[in-house]
């Protein structure tokens, strides 16, 4: 089962891609706390799409789509066009700096990791393609 | 998105925060909490029990604010956190550096007003 979403790169749309990812999942008998941390981690990389990389253009675009793999896990793909960021080779910062420096960003993509098994990062011709993976048990 | 409601009761300030932070309402809950700390408040209770949904850019306000708290000797609680939301703080270890109360009468005794 496939799912697909193309919104404009506004943070106002962050809603808008958590609602999908959360009715696309609740179809698939996983628990609230499951569905929650991975639409949390789609929420993470949208919304550091559309702060840094699109600067809030609603004239550009982000697609996430959901793949769901019956017994084995979700797939999870965002696809935007643009320069690009590849989430593994951002050097994750240390939690006590950042409470030190008094720091309010940094933990998303900290959070990304925790929740998902598997980040790759893909780039062919101007598409740039975050590829997310979840190991579980879904139907 | 989000309503954030600040209530002044005996010496508590308690901010009730309604919705969902996320990246583009973060900035209330930070300028309100900038706000109660600047305003020299002893005693601050956030109530989330009609939180819907935190993301990175809210428990980053939480964070920034952690060193003000302690330098200031200001009793901060959280409480009213729903399963989903408390597991977003478990997930980076946030429920050991800021005190969390299960219920809103347990985070008030634990500020000494019960």
């Amino acid at each position: 089962m496939k799912y697909k979403r193309k919104v404009p790169c506004t943070k106002e749309q962050l809603k808008e891609i958590r609602g999908f990812v959360n009715s696309s999942l609740g179809q698939h008998g996983l628990s609230d706390v499951d569905i929650s941390a991975m639409v949390l981690a789609i929420d993470e990389v949208c919304a550091n799409l559309i702060i840094h990389s699109h600067h809030c253009n609603p004239k550009e675009f982000i697609e996430v789509i959901i793949n769901i793999v019956p017994h084995e896990g979700v797939e999870f793909m965002i696809v935007d066009e643009g320069v690009g960021f590849d989430i593994n080779q951002y050097d994750e910062p240390n939690i006590d700096d950042l409470i030190r420096t008094k720091r309010k960003g940094g933990i998303g993509l900290i959070l990304v990791k925790k929740i998902m098994d598997d980040i790759d990062f893909i780039k062919k011709n101007s598409k740039n393609t975050c590829r997310l993976y979840k190991k579980i048990d879904i139907s | 998105m989000i309503d954030i409601k600040t209530i002044k009761e005996a010496e508590v300030l308690t901010m009730n925060v309604v919705g969902d932070v996320d990246a583009s309402s973060s900035i209330e809950l930070d300028t309100a909490l900038q706000a109660a700390i600047e305003s020299k408040e002893e005693k601050i209770l956030v109530d989330c029990t009609n939180l819907n949904y935190i993301s990175s850019a809210g428990l980053g306000v939480f964070m920034s604010y952690i060193q003000d708290i302690k330098a200031n000797d200001i009793k901060m609680v959280i409480c009213g956190l729903n399963e989903k939301v408390f597991n977003v703080f478990e997930i980076l270890g946030l429920h050991q550096l800021l005190t969390i109360k299960t219920t809103k009468e347990e985070a008030k005794s634990h500020l000494g007003e019960v």
